[in-house]
């Protein structure tokens, strides 16, 4: 989908098409400018700071036990949040989707609102829906089961995070499956768990990854919904972003770029894992 | 068109079934957290409610906030703007490497959007002692909330128009420049009005994080009451001195503001969708 356009004598450079369109030189100039300012520079920044007391510097903040409980109650619960999602997320998707009933538009509408509401503003909500005297803690208290403060907070706070994008990423494929496939099913006399499994999941199977990963790279991050219900006790409910902050508070700017390090590394990581994942899957589908 | 799925209405126990789980887990995962801010900014009258409003710490924060995304807003329309034109429009080599670092933001760490300008302008960080000399202040003051507010929120707008921009293609505008339009005129004649839903969209979302940013402005607040705090910041230094209904009552106003969002967004999707139709 190039327009190219018919241009007289030699391309204006070697490492672009020639273009009879205006302005490409004020345009990518100022990109780059905005994006060298607001995105490269800062990023170098973070790249370079960790490492002011040496690698062995970097290590003994990563490695430090609280730290690393940190680190692990942010990923762990992020995945944990981003699995409930793909599940729950899927059932969202497919009834917004494939059903007509009263609401549905309001319901649909309802799924974006973790994208447009702040993050402070879930955190007090969940802290007061989640808390000892909230409308869900207290019922959940007489189930013995306790979610303000604990780790369990972290979770519950993910679940909101994650779900607009498990189910904006399966929409648009649940509604393109084409119908005919099904039909054809029905007639060679597949049942429904059948169709489901050989003909829906397959083709779900690359948006339920990509949606997961969205949803655990975001939630691993998330910092304003959570800290209001987590508590924050070290080693216990404290995740790695509030780890940053305190160690700002105390002025230690290695320490903090040195956990933000960590965290875009693993975050990396897992999204290249992710990735991988939806290539496999794919060559397989077409196989 | 693409044979797509057809919505049939609810029928046998089945189908219920799984409308009510859904509409279910909406219902605690979303509207109850929405319920209840609602609910508690008036569960002591109307009156302690409005009064929250007239807390001057209140109201300067919503001044505060209302500047930095006024600041911030603008500037990263421009930039997806001039990032879609380059992008969209104009083959080059690191194409696919420039899509990769303008969505690179959107996978970070709010608290870490606002990290890396301490790194570079607090007291201890690369440019901090000249800052100082000079008698600049940027962490602690307006212009770290806005470099915090802006990294957040860089691609949002950007994202919105380059794959509309590449879909549209390049006709009207090679037409517009063959008949002898300038670059600003054609512009303003042919692009903006092509991308005006795509646009506004972006720009909506754009907003509406600005409006709300917390982690990244957290950091980079230095939370001096009716100086440094935008509403979010507000909202959590009211609710930690256990004033619940000052702290909901400002949360109701961001929750009202993403409500109006929503719906914006909403009626901008039927009018680009029915435009298209037409």
């Amino acid at each position: 989908m190039v327009a190219l356009a018919p241009t007289a004598g030699p391309p204006s450079a070697p490492w672009r098409e020639p273009s009879a369109l205006p302005g490409f030189s004020l345009a990518f100039g100022f990109t780059l400018f905005y994006l060298g300012l607001m995105v490269v520079l800062p990023l170098a920044a973070l790249a370079a700071k960790p490492w002011e007391h040496g690698v062995a510097g970097f290590f003994e903040v990563v490695t430090a036990p609280r730290t690393l409980a940190a680190l692990r109650l942010s990923f762990l619960a992020a995945a944990a949040a981003a699995a409930a999602n793909v599940a729950l997320g899927l059932l969202t998707a497919w009834v917004l989707s494939r059903y007509d009933f009263p609401g549905r538009r309001i319901a649909d509408a309802l799924v974006d609102l973790p994208f447009a509401l702040p993050t402070a503003v879930a955190g007090i909500a969940l802290a007061a829906l989640y808390g000892p005297n909230g409308w869900i803690g207290e019922a959940l208290a007489h189930l013995g089961v306790k979610v303000a403060y604990t780790p369990l907070g972290v979770f519950v706070a993910l679940l909101a995070v994650g779900l607009p994008f498990v189910v904006r990423t399966l929409q648009p494929v649940l509604e393109d499956l084409d119908a005919a496939w099904e039909e054809a099913a029905v007639t060679l006399g597949a049942g429904r768990w059948t169709i489901f499994a050989r003909i829906i999941a397959p083709v779900l199977a690359p948006a339920l990854i990509a949606g997961f990963a969205l949803a655990f790279a975001r939630g691993a991050g998330e910092y304003g919904s959570v800290i209001f219900i987590a508590g924050n006790m070290p080693m216990v409910s404290e995740i790695a972003p509030l780890v940053i902050v305190t160690k700002l508070e105390g002025y230690d700017y290695a320490g903090a770029a040195a956990v933000g390090v960590a965290m875009v590394v693993i975050s990396m990581v897992a999204l290249a894992v992710t990735n991988g994942a939806q290539i496999a899957l794919a060559r397989r589908t077409r196989r | 068109m693409i044979a797509g799925a057809v919505r049939r209405p609810l029928s046998g126990p089945g189908p219920w079934l799984l409308a009510a789980g859904a509409l279910a887990w909406l219902a605690l995962v979303i509207g109850a957290p929405l319920a209840v801010v609602f609910a508690q900014a008036v569960a002591k009258g109307v009156g302690p409610f409005l009064d929250a409003f007239k807390d001057p710490d209140c109201q300067a924060a919503i001044r505060l906030t209302l500047l930095v995304a006024a600041i911030a807003v603008p500037l990263n329309a421009a930039f997806g703007l001039a990032a879609a034109w380059s992008i969209a429009r104009f083959e080059f080599r690191g194409r696919a490497f420039l899509l990769t670092l303008i969505d690179l933001p959107l996978s970070l760490s709010p608290v870490i959007s606002g990290l890396v300008w301490v790194l570079l302008f607090g007291s201890r960080g690369w440019f901090g002692p000249e800052l100082d000399a000079a008698g600049i202040k940027i962490v602690f003051a307006l212009p770290g909330l806005v470099l915090g507010t802006i990294l957040v929120t860089v691609p949002l707008v950007a994202r919105q128009l380059i794959p509309l921009m590449i879909e549209q293609g390049a006709d009207e505008e090679l037409a517009a420049v063959t008949l002898g339009s300038g670059g600003w005129t054609m512009l303003r004649k042919v692009t903006l009005p092509n991308v005006r839903y795509a646009l506004l969209h972006g720009v909506l979302l754009t907003n509406a994080r600005a409006m709300g940013e917390f982690g990244a402005v957290s950091v980079l607040s230095g939370h001096i009451r009716g100086l440094t705090e935008t509403l979010p910041l507000h909202v959590e230094a009211v609710y930690n001195d256990y004033d619940f209904v000052g702290a909901f009552a400002a949360a109701s106003l961001l929750a009202g503001l993403a409500i109006v969002t929503l719906i914006a967004k909403a009626a901008l999707e039927r009018t680009a969708m029915a435009r298209t139709a037409s």
